[in-house]
């Protein structure tokens, strides 16, 4: 089942087109991988999907239900939740709470107090932060704090989750565990979509790819298609040559 | 049950609730002992806590700096104007808070779908355009501007003003700790990541601000009376929203107490100094205020985890130095 | 009651001022990020001090204000280096500095306010200047209207010269834009945030002067100054030097129909209720951006 799709998503700053008429779809179960340099529009497209801005023509659906004129706080509760490139955690909370909030708000129906802390530790159990429930979320370090937005965004219970740059600013060891815990949030039946710089993790986990290039969409498929398409090389390989020179 | 037993499990309320127990027999017979003077001091201190306390709970957790107080509070001192000789005293105070209520919810629903900003002007100039709205009322149904309150017995006055208080309080304590209160926390932590989470923002803002309104309402209407004589100028003075951010900021809004504390402290020096040196005192205000915000942004009750952490840190020290010099005589 | 055309080029030279008031607001927040509810008591202060420097030393109010302006450049710059600059490095976060710098100036509100209190009272003051009646294009006004019209154009038209013209101007602009930016592109990011904040009080100063030519002031007209110089620049855009002017005209026409043709005490709920449908509407304003 397509879980959300886009038909000719087209989102204008002004004169310019961050993101133009571009076609996407996402079905259950998958984890979909978003590419693409710097400014391609792809955290654009995020805000386009949660609500954070508006449309300026095109049509996005999410489990068939058209998301126009839907704000963010609505279309949380349909079930789709997310994280953000820069963590935008409750700096004024300790862990607990800032997971709470998800577990509270995030449902259509009211959540009683037990159910919502049931929710919170089993959120936190899952991603490794159990021990830290009580400690200021900004006396964390940057992967944990990526860790408490993941927690927050599943106690939402949603049925897809998107995660924007998950894997920005960590080290080896922590892309892994970040890949793996990805994996493990897909085997509990939430569909993933993701915007990744991150090569290793997107060819490990993803199942299939799509690649934004001036708020276009210049490719889309399985890994193998697109780390042989010559225009997705061309971006890449000339982004490095502007990088270099 | 065992004694025992229900002191160790509701240790901590019995720690706080104890105390504060004993302070509340003592204001409620204050008027007994306390004279004329002490009792206007109190009301006054009182009515300041109320309004420090409300402004708080939604500027304070929300982030939003609403500068509005004065005009909530005029709000409630002209509801006991225009009705002081149709309707009982005891009446009009909840209608009082319910306008101020409706006014803020009116206000909160144009200005808070926006940016901050928005809202801090919009607040600001509400308090000139009550003042010149009613100024105009006024003038249309009366011909003159500004009227003579009746007076009622300085007892009474404390009593109301302590009943709102205290009631004030603890609504505002339940909503602290209510789902309004984390939303509005989570509001205050990064409201874009609120609203992705599930949370109405528009509105949880727009309910909290309308009811810390409705609190600073019913402290209108309750401090009319002591007022003699009222006109647009005085009731919705510029410094009824002054004061209350000065004591919460002074206080610390991070505690529940913290606007208390700066209430006390500020109300006491505005009601006893007042007389004698007031512009000096306003200047003096001012200036604590500008101070107070560059170095102490968390206020007083900011301080005490400070100090802990310092006095905590001093004592690891001694304690090493001891280990040390047992070592060295080893 | 004056004519339609009358009460409209009366507004237009109101405007002006009003125009002169909002400019420096939206300096002040518009680079240095600081919404100054004092700004009206600066305006304050350079009213009285005009008002002094006339009737005490016979000095002329156009030339008092080219004193006072520098002088309250010199305080606003002072003001910035010291107390914003020291809160910026203090907060958490940008919105929490905002949040900081209005409160610190609602303080200086205060502080300045009462300081006026105390060297002037309460008392109202008028010295006049310039106030005979001048024909203009068959109507009649005070010609010390006229002047202030021309001068707030006049400086008006340097600022905006300065703001597109000049280097100086160029790093002001970017540094409005993105300061971080600015800094890497060898911006001294502190000297411009002090300097727009200097010359939004220099501004101040200047409308005061102008003021003081035409009304009768006291110290507590500043609040009333300061809310007219939000509204207009709500109206104009936060940050848009020209969109501030040209809201300042249309506030200041506004005004002058809502005084004719209605009452004057009407005229405060009536920038209200503008204010209320802008905020609906298009909080950008005129010539804003977000």
């Amino acid at each position: 089942m397509r879980i959300l799709e886009g038909q000719s998503v087209t989102k204008y700053f002004g004169g310019l087109a961050a993101v133009s008429k571009v076609d996407f779809h996402v079905d259950q179960g998958e984890i979909v991988g978003l590419i693409g340099p710097n400014g391609a529009g792809k955290t654009t497209l995020f805000n386009l999907i949660s609500g954070a801005l508006p449309l300026s023509s095109g049509e996005i659906r999410f489990k068939g239900q058209k998301l126009h004129g839907l704000k963010p706080h609505q279309i949380c509760k349909m079930g789709l939740s997310r994280t953000f490139q820069e963590t935008k955690v409750f700096s004024n909370m300790p862990v607990l709470q800032n997971v709470l909030v998800g577990a509270f708000f995030g449902s259509p129906n009211r959540v009683s107090g037990a159910d919502a802390a049931g929710e919170v530790t089993q959120a936190l159990e899952f991603v490794g932060l159990s021990a830290m429930s009580a400690t200021p979320v900004i006396d964390l370090t940057l992967v944990d704090q990526k860790r408490v937005e993941v927690a927050r965004a599943l106690a939402t219970k949603p049925e897809l989750l998107l995660l924007d740059e998950l894997m920005a600013g960590l080290n080896l060891t922590e892309i892994s565990e970040a890949m793996e815990l990805v994996t493990k949030i897909r085997d509990t039946g939430i569909t993933i979509f993701m915007v990744e710089h991150v090569m290793k993790a997107i060819m490990g986990i993803c199942g299939r790819i799509m690649v934004l290039h001036h708020g276009e969409q210049i490719a889309e498929g399985t890994c193998q298609e697109i780390a042989c398409n010559k225009t997705v090389i061309d971006v890449y390989l000339g982004e490095e040559a502007h990088a270099g020179s | 049950m065992d004694i025992t037993r229900f002191i160790s499990t509701h240790r901590k309320l019995l720690l706080v609730g104890f105390p504060l127990l004993i302070i509340l027999v003592f204001l409620a017979t204050l008027p007994l002992y306390g004279g004329v003077y002490y009792t206007r001091l109190l009301t006054t201190i009182l009515m300041y806590v109320v309004l420090s306390v409300s402004w708080a709970m939604f500027s304070g957790s929300t982030g939003y700096m609403s500068l509005a107080p004065a005009a909530f509070f005029g709000v409630g001192i002209y509801t006991t104007g225009f009705l002081q000789n149709t309707l009982p005293f005891p009446v009009i105070i909840p209608i009082g808070g319910l306008l101020s209520f409706m006014l803020a919810l009116l206000v909160g629903m144009v200005t808070l779908r926006l940016r901050g900003i928005y809202f801090t002007i919009f607040t600001f100039g509400l308090v000139v355009f009550m003042s010149e709205v009613v100024a105009a009322l006024e003038s249309e149904l009366f011909g003159r501007v500004g009227q003579h309150i009746n007076q009622l017995p300085g007892e009474t006055i404390f009593y109301a003003m302590l009943v709102t208080a205290v009631a004030t309080l603890l609504a505002i304590y339940f909503i602290r700790r209510s789902r309004l209160g984390l939303a509005m926390l989570s509001i205050g932590g990064n409201e874009e990541a609120a609203a992705h989470m599930g949370v109405n923002t528009t509105r949880m803002k727009v309910l909290t601000f309308a009811i810390s309104a409705f609190f600073m309402g019913l402290a209108g209407v309750i401090m009319a009376p002591v007022k003699v004589y009222i006109d647009p100028r005085i009731a919705f003075s510029l410094s009824y929203s002054f004061m209350p951010i000065l004591m919460s900021i002074f206080g610390g809004m991070g505690q529940f107490y913290g606007p208390v504390v700066g209430a006390a402290v500020f109300g006491y020096l505005e009601k006893t100094l007042r007389g004698q040196f007031s512009t000096y005192f306003m200047l003096g205000f001012g200036i604590i205020l500008v101070v107070v915000i560059l170095f102490l942004p968390n206020g007083i009750a900011g301080l005490v985890p400070m100090l802990q952490g310092k006095l905590s840190g001093v004592i690891a020290k001694l304690r090493k130095g001891g280990k040390a010099e047992q070592h060295a005589n080893t | 009651m004056s004519g339609l055309p009358t009460l409209i080029v009366s507004g237009i030279l109101t405007g002006g001022i009003y125009g002169l008031l909002a400019m420096g607001l939206s300096l002040q927040y518009g680079v240095a990020r600081v919404l100054n509810i004092a700004h009206g008591e600066l305006v304050m202060v350079g009213a009285l001090l005009t008002y002094t420097l006339y009737t005490g030393f016979g000095i002329n109010p156009l030339v008092a204000a080219a004193i006072i302006g520098p002088l309250l450049f010199g305080i606003g710059f002072l003001l910035q280096i010291t107390l914003f600059r020291g809160l910026k490095a203090w907060a958490p976060s940008q919105a929490a500095f905002e949040g900081n710098a209005l409160l610190a100036s609602f303080g200086l509100l205060y502080i300045i306010n009462y300081i006026g209190l105390i060297r002037w009272g309460g008392v109202a003051r008028a010295a006049y200047y310039l106030n005979y009646v001048v024909p203009l294009a068959g109507m009649s006004f005070r010609f010390n209207r006229v002047v202030a019209f021309a001068v707030a154009v006049v400086i008006g038209v340097a600022v905006y010269l300065f703001l597109t013209r000049s280097r100086m101007g160029r790093a002001i602009r970017a540094t409005a834009e993105d300061p971080a930016t600015a800094g890497l592109m060898g911006v001294n990011v502190n000297m411009v945030l002090a300097l727009c904040f200097g010359l939004g009080a220099l501004l101040a100063g200047v409308a005061g002067s102008l003021i003081s030519t035409m009304s009768s002031v006291s110290s507590g007209i500043g609040f009333r100054n300061t809310v007219i110089a939000l509204i207009v620049v709500v109206l104009g855009g936060l940050g848009s030097v020209p969109g501030s002017f040209i809201a300042g005209i249309i506030i200041g026409i506004v005004t002058s129909l809502v005084s004719g043709f209605w009452q004057p005490v009407l005229v405060v709920p009536v920038y209200y209720g503008i204010l209320m449908v802008l905020l609906v509407v298009r909080p950008a304003g005129i010539l804003g951006k977000k």
